[in-house]
């Protein structure tokens, strides 16, 4: 098993053969075939491999990219997984990399190391209730799962799309909620923290919508994606609605450096988030997340 | 079915009212009325007196405060099965935001003052109302805390 591939074996994905890069350490070049301005500070960055060879991944997974010449950083692919032949990071510009991400324009190159990490455990959710409980731009690593379980709509149960933002203008892909939202199959519920009169949708927090109910306890599997202090009080919310924590999954983006489990930049208490993460089901780890000096 | 019996019924769905029993339910029901208000009329004013207690049965409220020069702001929405208000119970019994429908509302509207008096004279459904509201407060405080918070930009490791 190389370690692009590896998956947690609680977490049956199907695995990535012929990996595409034989050395993990070695950026691939990638050329920059789209770029979209989702809100204010994020954009997404639509990627094709100048080989032309595609990149199949799992939801969930990442890649490091690498802005030529300033640096290299971890984020999430957000594309569908049903598509390996582009593959989309949406990025919220906050230093000195992820900005000059921003400054790219469609042509230009980046170094990119794909797909790391664990995936969000799709297949084995097969049966239950799918919740989805994104805050800010971590909706953005649940849409590949979102797309992988909406293609195979008839396996599972009743399907929530739980999302909070910090205002109306930071709504990320607007109108594909819109979309998904006007579905009579799913649920899908926004909420904002501020807004002003105009905005004729929900005000208050992210966990808030999780009251709303529509799923059976005994039988949801909850993915949960955002910063952490988000996904604390989204975790306890879950609970308090008697989803436990071997049904909960969360992903951790701790700063990782060199993404295959030597630079130990990235522990987390006994875990390194990019050998053993970034999905993590929350049982394994909710002693470490309690701990908040980690 | 009376109209008062439908009220009863009414009453009994409502969640704040769920540790209440059938005859303490029934007594509120003389103080209670239906109420509906159409999208963008005003339930509640800010600085006005509170005499009024809401039970939301269907549609959503915006809390909201003038904000100038920003307009109007939302604090929060609620839906149904949340209360509105609870200036009717403390001093100055003021409400401090606006309540506006966002769509058409349909309330249980109950008098204030009825409830009050009622909530003094039967002291178990006013200890079981009161806990109710207490917890609901409780729960406004934490979300609102969040809100403050700033949940979705992420701190830096
Ligand atoms: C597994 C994983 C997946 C990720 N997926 C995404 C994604 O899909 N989209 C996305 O926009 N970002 C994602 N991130 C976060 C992203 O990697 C960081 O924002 C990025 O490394 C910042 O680098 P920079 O050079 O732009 O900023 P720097 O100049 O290094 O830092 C600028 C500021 O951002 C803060 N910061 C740096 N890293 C993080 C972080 N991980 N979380 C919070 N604050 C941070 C710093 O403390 C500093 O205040 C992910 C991180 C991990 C570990």
């Amino acid at each position: 098993m190389t370690h692009q591939s590896r998956v947690r074996p609680d977490q049956p994905a199907v695995p990535l053969t012929d990996p595409p890069n034989a050395d993990p350490m070695l950026p691939r070049l990638f050329r920059v075939r789209a770029v979209t301005q989702e809100v204010s500070d994020t954009f997404t960055l639509d990627l094709v491999p100048e080989d032309g060879r595609p990149v199949p991944f799992q939801p969930g997974q990442i890649s490091m990219l690498y802005a030529f010449g300033v640096g290299e950083i971890p984020i999430s692919i957000s594309s569908d997984p049903a598509d390996p032949s582009v593959l989309s990071h949406t990025i919220r510009a906050v230093g000195k990399v992820s900005r000059a991400l921003a400054d790219l324009k469609p042509g230009a190159m980046v170094g990119v190391r794909t797909p790391f990490g664990t995936p969000w455990p799709v297949a084995a959710a097969q049966g239950s209730d799918v919740l989805f409980l994104g805050g800010g731009v971590g909706i953005a690593p649940l849409r590949p799962a979102i797309y992988r379980v909406l293609a195979e709509r008839e396996k599972y149960g009743n399907i929530l799309i739980l999302y909070g933002a910090r205002t109306p203008e930071d709504i990320l892909f607007r109108d594909e909620l819109r979309g998904w939202r006007s579905r009579f199959d799913l649920s899908v519920r926004v909420t904002v923290d501020r807004a002003t009169g105009s905005w004729s949708g929900r005000v208050g927090v992210v966990t808030q919508l999780i009251k709303g109910g529509g799923f059976d306890r005994m039988h949801t599997v909850a993915f949960v994606c955002g910063p952490e202090v988000m996904m604390r009080y989204g975790v306890h919310t879950l609970n308090d609605h008697g989803i436990t924590n071997d049904r909960i999954y969360i992903t951790m983006e701790r700063n990782m450096k060199c993404a295959v489990g030597l630079c130990g930049h990235c522990q987390f208490g006994a875990e390194l988030v990019c050998r053993d993460g970034p999905v993590f089901r929350f049982d394994r780890i909710a002693e470490t997340f309690a701990i908040r000096e980690i | 079915m009376t109209a008062r019996d439908d009220l009863i019924e009414m009453i009994g769905e409502a969640p704040v009212f769920r540790d209440l029993s059938p005859d303490m339910i029934a007594k509120l029901a003389g103080c209670a009325r239906v109420e509906h208000y159409d999208a963008g009329a005003v339930l509640i004013r800010d600085g006005q007196p509170a005499e009024t207690f809401f039970a939301i049965r269907h549609g959503k409220v915006a809390l909201e405060l003038a904000a100038p020069p920003h307009g109007r702001l939302v604090l929060q929405t609620l839906q149904e099965g949340d209360v509105l208000g609870w200036s009717w119970l403390v001093p100055p019994y003021r409400w401090a935001f606006d309540g506006r429908a966002v769509t058409l509302v349909r309330t249980l509207s109950f008098d204030a003052r009825g409830l009050d008096r009622l909530m003094g004279e039967d002291t178990q459904l006013g200890y079981r109302l009161l806990r109710e509201l207490v917890t609901l407060m409780a729960n406004r405080l934490t979300t609102a805390r969040m809100q403050m918070l700033d949940l979705y930009t992420p701190r830096g490791d």
